[in-house]
Formats: structure tokens, sequence, C-alpha cells
């Protein structure tokens, strides 16, 4: 059964959850093969009705102590370009489309999204062109996601501190 | 007279000011220490993730340690928790497992006015500093939520009035991959170690740390 997963972090994304539970969204993401889509609407004020047919299953909710579980079980993420969002997918493997939020200050998630698109881990755009991503993309030319090291800082702020080894 | 004398004991005071800024903007202490105490400003989401993971790979010798978060803030109260435990379940021998959540108020909230934002930050400036002259931490480290601008002047000040010299650490967060933030430009010039995630960054800012993706 696979499973489509869409996250907004803790910020709230009202065109993206609104365009992906339109009627003919909907419908496009059954076609692709995917029989569950499950939204976690964060602090939204658009809150779709979830449901459940014999062919196709909707869950919503707004927010879990971690989403891993979620992302684990998701054979595609689509997620706005949160930080934290991002990383926690690619590092888990898993197909990412991020959708870019038109109305946030600078619009400073666009530059990872475009980064991490360059570097050939994601696909990225706005809610207008989703539809039209999700028809057209191939999951497969995606590229692993190797992970940050933390380790670089600790070393680089324990010698810049003093601590003794 | 009285004006000549008020005129050159203003003049003074700023002269010393400055130099006393200079001063704390240009040193770069490095006395060998066994542990150091820190305070970590936690933003919301993303910003709580990416510190947390920094500080995931610092050792015990970074406690005690302080949480700052926007009163608002509680995912991140939840989020620090959970990160602590699983800390002190990883390492029950450790006797360094004290920790503290302070709040303050926001300095600006998602999609705020800017005049507003002028009125909000100086509130946060207002309780940042007994906060930070109460804590008097050896480093603050930061990752660009608004929050963290009047928490790092407010180190600085410590420096500045010759409290304390507080290191201040600003990890401009993975997302900055061409351009500075605005906490950014403004901390570019008042920490002591600004530290980028990407070439691009590091090309445009000679001045700043490289270490590649750190979270």
């Amino acid at each position: 059964m696979k499973c489509v997963f869409v996250t907004v972090g803790t910020t709230s994304f009202d065109d993206l959850i609104a365009c992906v539970s339109a009627p003919d969204s909907l419908q496009k993401i059954e076609s692709l093969g995917y029989s569950r889509l499950i939204l976690q609407i964060g602090r939204g004020t658009v809150v779709p009705e979830p449901f459940s047919t014999e062919s196709f299953t909707l869950d919503v909710y707004r927010y879990k102590d971690s989403l891993k579980e979620d992302i684990q079980k998701a054979d595609l993420v689509i997620s706005h370009a949160g930080a934290g969002s991002c990383l926690e997918t690619l590092e888990k493997g898993k197909p990412l489309v991020v959708v870019i939020n038109e109305k946030l200050m600078n619009n400073h998630q666009l530059e990872l999204a475009k980064q991490l698109h360059k570097e050939g881990h994601l696909f990225y755009c706005t809610c207008s062109t989703l539809p039209g991503l999700l028809q057209s993309m191939d999951l497969s030319t995606l590229k692993c996601y190797p992970p940050g090291q933390p380790e670089k800082f600790s070393a680089f702020l324990d010698k810049v501190v003093g601590l003794q080894k | 007279m009285v004006c000549v004398l008020l005129a050159a004991a203003a003049g003074a005071v700023a002269v010393f000011l400055i130099l006393r800024i200079w001063v704390v903007l240009h040193s770069q202490d490095v006395t060998p220490r066994e542990s150091l105490s820190i305070l970590v400003v936690a933003g919301s989401g993303g910003h709580t993730t990416e510190i947390l993971r920094l500080l995931g790979s610092l050792s015990n010798a970074y406690s005690p340690r302080h949480y700052v978060i926007a009163d608002t803030d509680e995912m991140s109260a939840s989020k620090i928790n959970s990160f602590e435990l699983d800390r002190a379940d990883r390492d029950p021998g450790n006797m360094y497992t004290k920790y503290y959540i302070h709040r303050i108020p926001r300095s600006r909230e998602v999609q705020q006015s800017w005049p507003s934002t002028v009125f909000t930050t100086l509130r946060s400036m207002w309780l940042s500093l007994p906060l930070i002259h109460q804590v008097k931490p050896d480093l603050v480290l930061c990752n660009g939520p608004g929050t963290c601008v009047p928490i790092c002047v407010s180190a600085l000040l410590l420096g500045i009035l010759g409290v304390k010299k507080v290191i201040i650490v600003y990890v401009e967060s993975i997302c900055r991959v061409e351009t500075l933030s605005l906490s950014g430009k403004i901390l570019f010039h008042l920490s002591d170690y600004f530290i980028v995630q990407w070439p691009a960054l590091k090309e445009k800012y000679p001045k700043s740390v490289y270490l590649g993706r750190i979270v």
C-alpha cells in the first residue's frame, strides 16, 4: 500500500494543504498508484476531512512528537521547505518533493530547496506547479543524501574554547 | 562651563565605550579549561532541530546548559526535554546533567510588521539583559531566530561593561546557502565565531568559518 506523507512542520501552510486535498489532486495521487495520503497540518487553518474508502485513505493530524514513523512508512514525502522536515526525510532516504511557501519572509527556504535540487536530492515546486510535477517527475533519478557532520563542529569548538582533550 | 564639562564627560564615556567594544569584539580568549557553561538560544521549528543536532555532538564538558526559548514555544521545550533525557539515559554515571529552560518574549513573530518589530525587539532586550546577567554563561550558541539578537547583544554588553567576556558562537542555518539571515547579518559583526554551512557564503564572508554541512 503506497503512501504519501505531506508535512508542514511546525508552520502553517494552508495553500499546500488545500492544494493537495483538492478532489483533482486526490484523484491524481491515486492514479499514480498511492492508496494512502497522510496530512500533517501543523498550525494551519485548513483542516480537510479525513476519510477512508476501499481504495484510498486520507489521514489528517496537526502534530506528533516525532514524524519519524510517518516518514519511514511513506513512499513519497511532500514537504514545506523547512530544514528539519527536509533533512529528516533525506536522511531516511525517502523521495522528497519540496513545496515553497511563497508567503514567507525573503522566502529564505527557497535557497535550501534549490541547492539540494541542484545536488539531485529532491524536486521542488510551488503549490500551483505541484500537480504538474507529481505527474512528470521520475523519483528514480534522485540521489542519496550524505548526512551532515556535527562532529566537525564539536572538534572546532573544543579547540577554540580551550577544552582539554 | 558646565556644558563644556558635560560634553567632555560624554565624550570620554563614548571613547571608553568604543574602546571596550573594540577590545571585546577582537579578543579571542583561549584559556584552557575543563568545562564551560553554555547558553543556547532555541528558535522555533527547524532552528531548534538544528541546534540540538549541534549540541548532540558536544561533550558533557559543556555544562550546565541553559536554554532560552520564546515564551510561546512549547514544541521547543518538549524537544529540549527529550534531548536532555536521551542524553542522561546514554550517560547515567555523569554528574553534569543539569539543564535549565528560560523563556523570553519573541523578538518577532513570523510575518510581523517591521515597525512593531522594533518595539518587540526592545522589549526582548529589556528582558534578556537580566537573564544574561544572572546566568553569566561562558558561551552563547545560536543559529538565527530573532530571539538570539537581544540575547547576543546582552552577552556583548556583559563584556563591554567588564562583567564577563562571553564567547558568542553563531551557526547560520543550513537553509542559508547564498545569503545570510537578518540575524546573521547583524551578528556577523558581533559574534566571536560565525559559522556558515555552504561554500558560497564562505566566499562572500571570508571571515566566517566554514566546516561543511554540520547538521
